[in-house]
């Protein structure tokens, strides 16, 4: 009989060459953490976060059940360890927090095709045709060998699948386990995810500029944009990232041709979009 | 007559007062807003002012167009600097000429109130030991990735006007 499984979703990266929480990174308004862990909820008991300690009251992560990691910075593998040894009779499907792309059905063929009896169930990289370890299952008879894989000094997650005995899997849809870990690649991602669900599909080209600390952030006064973005939030999501801004929509206004606009309000082609920042005029 | 704009150069007040000088009005009021040597217990040595000037000027011709329904006709008038600002300017400057007194006063205390809180104007100050900033956005920046609560808290706290 297999062992229960539980869903695990790593969330304890320091997401630097990203710059910012990826768990935070929102696609269409939701948090990529939430949309990771609305995936895994309908196909496993519980789910549980990978976090680091000093996250445990992170506003995105306080209230759902946590597993800290133990072994301190020893990245993705610390908290698949840690899960093992929290739960020793339980099975985990593990899933990284930068997967945009992943879909219920690339989730449900790796359950289905589930098979206990060896150390782990993956799919094979479309990239270099390794185990893809953080989008797997880890069956129980993993902890010793995990155990003693860090214990050697060894931390990479895909060298410890790479030398297991793995059940290896061909995804279906072959873009699903693309990771980002860049704002470009986010821009990329998010231009791309959003831009499915707009109605045409059509690339519009948007004119922004720039005030004050927004145009300090960005480093310039204005810009051509192209983009998938449907209204106002989406392109300033986009660009939030893409030029590194620091204000959130909820501290700005927008003003689209030269008048003041709600976030929703859907772009056109050619608009002239403002970002407002807090005024303070006299 | 345009009853707001921004001007680069230093202002006249002498020369403002008088655009609005009608033998109808009996009553003056002006409010005048000067460039303060502190702000928040740091010493401002000078400002910059930046603005989205088209939606900026539509703004404030709301304002002052809602000013003279509320409180009577008048011959109203804002103006506000663009640029950089020494200690002492006058930053902006508002005037409103009535048939009496009370209109005088209460218009020219509605406009500069809501020209503070709704037109696209930014304002950094240059503080004596060299840093900068800019008002009411520096403590909105998200500090730490992921605090988007304390963020917004913060924002709340200095009393954003924006909706």
């Amino acid at each position: 009989m297999s062992a229960v499984l539980n869903g695990l979703v790593l969330s304890g990266g320091r997401s630097r060459r990203m710059q910012r929480d990826k768990a935070a990174l929102e696609y269409a308004g939701r948090p990529q953490l939430a949309r990771a862990l609305a995936l895994l909820e309908p196909l496993v008991v519980s789910t549980f976060l990978s976090v680091r300690a000093d996250q445990l009251n992170d506003p995105q992560r306080i209230g759902h059940p946590c597993v800290v990691d133990q072994l301190p910075d020893a990245g993705p593998i610390g908290g698949i360890l840690a899960a093992l040894q929290a739960q020793p009779q339980t099975a985990w499907l593990v899933l990284a927090c930068d997967l945009p792309f992943l879909n219920a059905a690339t989730l449900q063929q790796l359950i289905a095709a589930r098979d206990p009896r060896r150390l782990a169930t993956a799919f094979r990289s479309r990239h270099d045709g390794k185990p893809e370890p953080l989008c797997a299952i880890y069956e129980p008879s993993c902890l010793p060998a995990v155990e003693a894989w860090v214990a050697s000094g060894q931390q990479c997650p895909r060298g410890f699948l790479a030398q297991a005995d793995v059940a290896l899997l061909t995804l279906r849809a072959p873009e699903a386990l693309d990771n980002i870990n860049t704002p470009a690649e986010y821009g990329a991602a998010h231009a791309k995810l959003c831009g499915d669900s707009r109605d045409q599909g059509q690339q519009l080209t948007i004119t922004v500029r720039y005030f004050a600390v927004l145009r300090e952030q960005a480093g310039r006064s204005g810009e051509s944009v192209g983009t998938r973005a449907r209204d106002a939030r989406e392109l300033y999501e986009e660009l939030r990232m893409a030029r590194g801004l620091k204000l959130r929509t909820e501290q700005l206004r927008v003003a689209i041709n030269e008048e003041f606009a709600d976030w929703s309000q859907a772009l056109a082609e050619g608009d002239s979009v403002v970002f407002l920042p807090p005024v303070a005029g006299g | 007559m345009s009853r707001f704009r921004f001007s680069e150069a230093a202002l006249d007040v002498q020369a403002l007062r008088c655009e609005l000088a009608n033998p109808s009005c009996g009553g003056f009021a002006a409010f005048e807003g000067w460039v303060r040597d502190h702000n928040e217990g740091q010493r401002v040595s000078r400002l910059e002012y930046e603005a989205f000037e088209p939606l900026a000027v539509r703004e404030g011709e709301r304002v002052i167009d809602e000013a003279r329904e509320r409180f009577g006709l008048h011959n109203l008038l804002c103006v506000h600097r663009l640029g950089e600002l020494q200690l002492g300017e006058v930053a902006v400057w508002v005037g409103a000429a009535a048939a009496h007194r009370e209109e005088a006063f209460r218009a020219c205390r509605y406009i500069i109130d809501e020209v503070k809180h709704r037109l696209p104007i930014w304002k950094k100050e240059h503080y004596l030991g060299g840093d900068s900033g800019w008002v009411n956005c520096e403590r909105c920046a998200i500090a730490d990735p992921g605090s988007a609560t304390t963020a917004s808290q913060s924002a709340l706290a200095h009393g954003h006007s924006h909706k």
